[in-house]
């Protein structure tokens, strides 16, 4: 006897009457038939970023709905602290990889599901790896590695002759993030709609505290953990390895070096209802059943519960997605140093890099201004640092290439200077 | 290498793995959570989502009441039973599932519907601090409301039908303590300073101070200092309009002005403090409206010996203000500019203050509690204490029946009603869907070659109801129809969103921390849009 056709499958039953009948608020591309469902089974391909308490609820939630090719990367490890949300992971499993053993208790539990773990860092997957997927969702607590996939799906967009977008380039990225009672969660249509870089005032440059209060005028506990942290451990390097906030050796150590336990971690709440909006939002894109969220939404119950959605506008000078150069107005080219320069892509909310590299082309020739992750180049550009502009040879209009972890590709800057009579000599 | 001991290693473990929720609702909420104990009534995909938020945060223990046998729709929607539990008791293997989630927690699971439960157990609901409902007919619904309503037992009714969800909590009356405002000015009583932080204010002649030490005072003494000279030039009056706190503060600015460089003047950091606590914290702080209401209440007038700890400390607090004026001090000093030792000596003088506002409302909780002839230790220092510091924050909710929407002529919704795209309708669509259960025995749609008819059926009914309530029909009829292509489908992802929310509600409810909904959530996932409606 002929085995049931897997969609015809009655545990499929609810999605069936979801996807093969048709609905008034169905996007208008949606044909009802039970092909949808057979895509989503057997061909729609996702990837989830993170593993932690986003991406377990994530996985769990996706593969609930249907969704069974699902590829999801993390290069962290379990630890105790993860298991009151983390869900996936028992206390057996602490030290394990995040990804394997999540990828393993949900094709455990759920037959047909097919995750596959990758213990990596996003860096280290190159744009084959990425471009094989339908629709990529971020479970992430970092900004830094949110703009780096955000310029990933970004450097995958095609464009024909004209300029006009190839559609079937565009790679649909669901991104949610919680802070304790608090969330949001937002659609990315690359290229179409605002991405991450579109709306980087919305995500506010971390905490720091001024060093000399820190050690000078410390008053907070977070003042003292912050001293311990960013002048005593560099010092005093007791491990010999750089800080690890999830090795209870180092945090006991900075405890102790500081006396008040504070917070010195990202907090990460223990509600996870924004990451399930990202799941429905997955489930809306990759079946057309209904219009998808269009294409901002917060969340906050701290009083009652609370939704808003509204459309984040896409940003036409966007570092990420305009593909214009960024224009970089100079007040004084003569007084202003390359240090200046890179504070200044720093602490701009347009830019907020964390450590640019920057090489640009002077007479035909390359040339590296100053390139801070490889050891020889920094000590041998370290000088131009304190070198203004004029001293550099870099002229009104030069275009500069940025290198930063927050984008996989590079950005073009351009200077303007605000005198013009510069004289090159 | 020298750690400071852990009082017990069990403890220290269980730190560890809370850590992030006790940053959210502390020890003492913590401490609630794990004493309580909640009843889920259907073990559907969103009852167990539910209880999963709940495992997971470390509740004291759970009971599942469920008569239904697995079957292959439920293996589909709902995570926590398996494949291979194929008609076993949906209870047991939802149960079993979910204890795998936290070894802290208990759990046990009773096989029988709670149509059963209710009639042949005497006083089951009466344990449970919150009872959780899913997939609930609408006789059941109201039949069990109304017993819990009567026990005083918190109810939570939830549903989740294809994209659309609701949830509805049923609460006599809930007291929060802890609201946890989102932003709130400081309590730093500069207009009315108490002896000991005059005392130390006065201490402080800042123009007396030279360059380093004026650019380390506290922003406090530099705003007291002027409030002052504002007061001897205004026969003591403070500055009340708006243009009478800019003469104030231009008086810190022209004083906080360092040279520097070219003539450029730069303001130091705790100058530009005290002109921000300018604008917010030298009005005298006035009791909130909706705390004067509170300590009004016939609750907190008339206390009874069956009073709440909250309505006694409320009576207490009464009796403070009316002695004091002021709520009692907050106690906690924001972060500011200002060298180690004067923050720390200010924080003392604002930690002591605190201390003796406790106390004093503390003294009278001891005297109410025993002229009620209460046990001594009904009421610990430890709840004072935090009743104090946020005693401008407290709220009470009074609740409605859920049965009583079901009497004629309720709920009033006419004014709801006036806005066509209002979610509300799926609250009246989802009445009416109750209904065509309790009538047909079926979901609407629930078979493929029925929909067109089911919408014609469900449309008769949610007539009816408008009716009844005394509505004109104005239902958009796409919305009835995307209902009835449902047919009753539950999908995971919205009853996670749903689960999660409900969660969140039953943990405020338990810890009285948070604001709880009143009363009624509707989620459309269509448009990702809620709204909370008070019926």
């Amino acid at each position: 006897m002929e085995e049931v056709k897997e969609s015809h499958q009655r545990r499929w039953i609810h999605l069936r009457k979801i996807l093969e009948r048709p609905g008034p608020f169905s996007h208008p591309e949606f044909e009802p038939s039970s092909d949808v469902l057979d895509f989503i089974l057997n061909t729609c391909k996702i990837l989830i970023i993170g593993a932690g308490g986003l991406g377990c609820e994530l996985l769990k939630d996706l593969a609930m709905m249907g969704f069974r090719h699902i590829d999801i990367i993390d290069m962290d490890t379990i630890d105790l602290s993860n298991l009151n949300r983390q869900f996936l992971f028992r206390h057996k499993d602490i030290g394990l990889s995040k990804a394997q053993v999540a990828a393993n208790y949900i094709n455990g539990r759920i037959s047909g599901c097919q995750v596959v773990p990758h213990c990596c860092a996003i860096e280290e997957k190159k744009d084959d790896f990425y471009r094989q997927f339908h629709v990529i969702v971020c479970g992430l607590d970092s900004i830094t590695a949110r703009r780096w996939i955000n310029g990933m799906v970004l450097s995958l967009l095609n464009y024909d002759e004209n300029g006009v977008l190839n559609q079937s380039s565009i790679i649909p990225l669901v991104d949610g993030g919680t802070e304790g009672f608090k969330g949001n969660a937002r659609v990315i249509l690359p290229g179409m709609t605002a991405c991450i870089d579109c709306t980087l005032d919305l995500y506010p440059p971390q905490v720091t505290y001024p060093l000399c209060t820190i050690a000078n005028t410390p008053r907070l506990p977070e003042h003292c953990v912050e001293f311990v942290k960013v002048v005593q451990w560099p010092k005093e390097n007791p491990f010999g390895v750089p800080l690890d906030g999830d090795d209870i050796q180092h945090t006991t150590w900075v405890y102790e070096r500081s006396l008040e336990r504070a917070n010195q971690f990202n907090i990460q709440g223990v509600t996870f209802r924004l990451v399930q909006v990202c799941a429905s939002e997955v489930f809306k894109l990759a079946s057309s059943c209904c219009t998808p969220l269009n294409n901002f939404m917060v969340f906050n119950d701290i009083d009652g519960i609370y939704t808003y959605a509204y459309e984040a506008e896409k940003k036409d000078n966007c570092t990420a997605c305009s593909n214009i150069p960024q224009s970089v107005d100079i007040e004084d080219p003569y007084k202003m140093k390359l240090k200046d320069l890179i504070d200044y892509l720093c602490e701009n909310v347009k830019f907020q890099m964390k450590n640019p590299g920057l090489t640009t082309t002077i007479d035909g020739k390359n040339k590296t201004l100053y390139i801070p992750t490889i050891k020889m180049i920094e000590e041998r550009t370290r000088p131009n640092l304190s070198k203004t502009l004029i001293d550099l040879d870099l002229k009104d209009g030069q275009e500069i290439v940025v290198a930063d972890i927050t984008t996989p590709t590079s950005v073009i800057i351009k200077l303007r200077y605000a005198i013009n009579d510069v004289e090159i000599i | 290498m020298s750690s400071p001991a852990p009082k017990s290693p069990e403890q220290n473990e269980k730190t560890k793995k809370y850590d992030r929720q006790l940053r959210l609702w502390g020890d003492h909420g913590q401490k609630l959570l794990e004493n309580s104990k909640i009843c889920l009534i259907n073990a559907t995909a969103l009852g167990t989502e539910i209880v999963k938020s709940l495992v997971l945060p470390g509740i004291g223990s759970f009971t599942i009441v469920d008569g239904d046998k697995i079957s292959e729709e439920d293996i589909g929607s709902n995570f926590f039973l398996e494949k291979e539990s194929l008609n076993s008791s949906r209870a047991q293997i939802a149960t079993q599932c979910l204890l795998e989630l936290n070894p802290d927690v208990r759990g046990d699971y009773i096989d029988e519907s709670v149509e059963h439960v209710i009639s042949n157990t005497q006083n089951f609901f009466k344990n449970f601090d919150v009872v959780i409902a899913t997939a609930l007919p609408e006789k059941t619904l109201i039949q069990l409301s109304k017993h819990l309503w009567d026990i005083d037992v918190p109810l939570i009714v939830c549903r989740s039908v294809g994209f659309i969800g609701y949830i509805r909590l049923q609460v006599k009356e809930h007291t929060v303590i802890e609201a946890h405002p989102d932003s709130e000015s400081p309590d730093l009583r500069l207009s009315t300073p108490w002896p000991t932080l005059k005392q130390y204010l006065d201490s402080i002649n800042i123009e007396q101070l030279d360059q380093k030490e004026k650019s380390h005072v506290p922003p406090l003494a530099i705003l007291h200092y002027y409030l002052n000279k504002y007061r001897n030039e205004h026969n003591g009056q403070i500055p009340q309009k708006r243009e009478d706190k800019e003469i104030l503060k231009q008086m810190i600015r022209d004083s906080g002005h360092s040279e520097e460089g070219n003539n450029r003047f730069v303001l130091e950091e705790n100058f530009e403090q005290a002109i921000h606590y300018a604008n917010s914290c030298i009005t005298p702080r006035s009791i909130p409206e909706h705390v004067k209401v509170i300590l009004d209440d016939d609750c907190c007038i008339n206390l009874k010996q069956h009073s709440s700890p909250f309505w006694i400390m409320c009576a207490a607090l009464r009796e403070h203000v009316q002695a004091e004026g002021e709520l009692p001090l907050k106690g906690t000093l924001p972060d500011m500019a200002a060298d180690t030792m004067s923050y720390v000596t200010l924080q003392n003088i604002y930690r002591k203050q605190a201390e003796h506002h406790i106390e004093s409302v503390y003294r009278r909780v001891q005297q109410i509690v025993r002229s009620l002839g209460l046990p001594q230790d009904y009421i610990a220092e430890d709840e004072v204490k935090y009743f104090c510091k946020h005693s401008s924050e407290i709220h009470v909710i009074r609740g409605s029946c859920v049965a009583n929407e079901y009497h004629k002529a309720n709920p009033d919704l006419t004014f709801d009603l006036e806005d066509p795209d209002s979610l509300i309708f799926y609250y009246v669509i989802l009445r009416g869907l109750e209904r065509f259960i309790s009538e047909y025995n079926a979901y609407p749609g629930q078979l493929d070659d029925q929909v067109e008819p089911d919408i014609l059926k469900l449309k008769a009914i949610i007539g009816k109801l408008l009716n009844e309530w005394g509505c004109s029909n104005i239902l958009r009829d796409e919305r009835v129809h995307e209902v009835c292509r449902y047919g009753g489908a539950e999908l995971h992802s919205v009853s996670a969103i749903l689960g999660g929310c409900a969660a969140q509600e039953v943990i405020k409810v338990i810890t009285h921390q948070y604001k709880p909904l009143n009363n009624t959530y509707i989620y459309d996932t269509i448009t990702s849009t809620s709204a909370t409606f008070c019926l």
